[in-house]
């Protein structure tokens, strides 16, 4: 592997690090605060790819296409939060893992129903459809980059948010003790309503800027949720940061897992999980507290 | 624990039906009877996972699909087809992969061990999906299957239901069985009382699993014919579906629940082709509305 071709695919993973944080991030708060595993996160990564592909084949904008899609998007993942999710907050893993999974199974036909069987395509927008020279053998496109670089955006909002917000300060004291939170007055049903929202938002964002890179698919959304999991498992269940650090060992993983290990590409995520929990049973960043 | 006597009555005479079936039957009842009875196989080894030992694995079709494509490489590779040889072959690499996988995934509890079963179960379906020489996407064919005639498949299933139901009934009224239910109402208290709890819900886990990989050898051996598919996530996840809709924790619920849905499945699939937003409400709509499943209607407000 030469030098240029190793930075090729060092940018190649930590791009596709970036858009899987996006999806972790919202799956892990949502487990952390609302104590919810969220199989039908990756839906919403789908619903926003197709959203993204429907929007721009219409105007011609991507940028449309996001801008109108995203609020759309989060209104979809409040309705969905109030007429079935709310309805999970006390019942066991069984029950949240089955209804989210029926949910999932609508929401895979629904879009099959819509928008076709078929893979459709999305095309780059105009203005980033360059290349950016890389050495002298090797090109990285400018739409990885300008993913890269809105990604790493919203990664640095979502800290400030839960860092230095009256909101993410409550968001913070959810994951802790939701009751003790409550008692003091925050209507706590509400926050949970934002914040998943809020992470159906970022997985649908994914879902649009993964749009052009990829094609899309009914049930597009499985294979990233589910790898969405193991960098929840890596990095520790509810630790943002822990999402960021995992979402970056599974892009570099996967990246590097299909140069060198192409038939077997698809099982070096897992592996590193396994090795993960081998020493860290929690998780990178998890709480040594306990099961919940 | 022990089966109220009206359910034993009702089992005891469902079981003879099925007995007494391929005399009646023709060919598509036959094989349907058989797939409806490895899904009670399949769903009453979850049970024991579930149902009594709390365990939300999704790691259980892994299992299922392993135990197939071992009876493939037997007879496609090796010319072995013989129940006698592959039954005992497929079912030691079934509990050796519960084993291996049970062992790693109980080092983890509550939504950890959802997740972590979630992602070796992908795991294996990337494997037998991608790596050359395992079928790909589009499986393989058993060469020669183990039970030869048109209806000794059909028995060979029947046996192992009542083997496998017999034995799970007597395994959870055991004293196992009830530090099992004790694990899952409080595991510290019986951490504390004394047992070794992680080696009881591993037990229970590689018992689950030896079972699962029975069925899949079955469904191997009936159908002739395995893909990747079977041990995806999906699989898993229709099978815990089975569990709750029949009642967990019922070992018959289940059965229950896998008839309901093989009928569902045969006559949905000719009218719609939403069969698996269909399954999605079902699961939905149970969560919401029937949480103690088919078993707990029928022992109504008592349950």
């Amino acid at each position: 592997m030469t030098l240029s071709l190793f930075a090729l695919q060092i940018l190649n993973g930590v791009e596709s690090g970036l858009l899987l944080f996006l999806v972790a991030s919202g799956l892990t708060l949502i487990f952390g605060v609302l104590g919810v595993l969220n199989f039908a996160h990756g839906a919403f990564y789908m619903l926003g790819a197709y959203v993204a592909y429907w929007i721009s084949e219409r105007t011609g904008s991507f940028l449309a296409a996001v801008l109108i899609g995203l609020p759309v998007m989060v209104g979809l993942g409040w309705l969905i939060e109030k007429l079935a999710i709310s309805r999970l907050y006390a019942r066991d893993h069984l029950a949240q893992v089955l209804l989210t999974y029926g949910l999932v199974l609508v929401l895979n036909d629904l879009s099959r129903a819509l928008f076709g069987s078929e893979v459709h395509g999305v095309a780059t927008p105009a203005a980033l459809s360059g290349t950016v020279a890389l050495g002298e053998a090797q090109t990285w496109p400018v739409y990885r980059a300008f993913t890269s670089l809105a990604c790493l955006g919203v990664a640095v909002a979502i800290r400030q948010v839960l860092l230095h917000t009256r909101f993410g300060m409550r968001v913070r004291a959810g994951a802790v003790n939701g009751e003790m939170v409550e008692a003091l007055g925050i209507d706590v049903r509400r926050l949970l309503s934002i914040l998943f929202a809020a992470g159906a938002g970022l997985a649908a964002l994914a879902g649009m800027l993964a749009a052009p890179l990829t094609t899309v698919y009914p049930g597009i959304g499985d294979g990233v949720l589910i790898v969405s999991f193991v960098v929840v498992v890596i990095g520790g269940i509810g630790s943002v940061k822990g999402a960021f650090l995992g979402a970056m060992l599974v892009g570099l993983a996967d990246t590097f897992g299909k140069v060198l290990l192409p038939g077997l590409s698809g099982a070096i995520v897992y592996a590193v999980m396994a090795a993960v929990l081998l020493f860290r049973p929690r998780g990178l960043f998890g709480e040594p507290a306990e099961a919940r | 624990m022990r089966l109220p006597r009206r359910v034993a009555f009702a089992l005891l005479a469902f079981a003879a039906a099925l007995l007494l079936l391929p005399l009646g039957g023709d060919r598509f009842w036959i094989q349907f009877a058989g797939k409806a009875m490895i899904s009670c196989i399949f769903a009453v080894s979850l049970d024991l996972l579930v149902g009594y030992g709390g365990m939300v694995s999704l790691a259980h079709a892994a299992f299922f699909g392993l135990a197939g494509y071992l009876l493939a490489g037997l007879s496609n590779g090796l010319g072995i087809s013989s129940f006698v040889l592959t039954l005992p072959l497929c079912l030691l690499g079934a509990t050796a992969a519960a084993l291996a996988i049970g062992w790693l995934s109980l080092r983890t509890s509550g939504a950890y061990f959802v997740m972590v079963t979630l992602a070796f179960t992908e795991m294996l379906f990337h494997v037998f999906n991608e790596a050359p020489g395992l079928g790909g996407s589009d499986g393989v064919f058993v060469s020669a299957r183990p039970f030869a005639g048109r209806t000794a498949p059909y028995y060979a299933i029947w046996i192992a239901l009542v083997a496998v139901f017999v034995l799970l009934q007597r395994a959870v009224q055991a004293p196992f069985g009830r530090v099992l239910v004790g694990i899952r109402l409080n595991e510290p208290r019986m951490r504390s009382l004394g047992y070794a709890t992680r080696r009881y819900k591993l037990l229970a886990f590689v018992l689950g699993g030896a079972i699962a990989g029975l069925s899949g050898y079955l469904d191997a051996a009936l159908y002739g014919f395995v893909n990747p598919a079977q041990l995806g996530w999906r699989q898993s996840g229709l099978v815990l579906v089975t569990v709750l809709l029949g009642g967990k924790g019922t070992l018959y619920g289940p059965m229950l629940g896998a008839l309901l849905l093989a009928v569902l499945g045969q006559f949905a699939e000719r009218i719609t082709e939403y069969w698996s937003a269909l399954i999605g409400s079902v699961a939905i709509a149970a969560v919401l509305f029937v949480p103690a499943g088919l078993a707990g209607l029928l022992r109504g407000s008592r349950g």
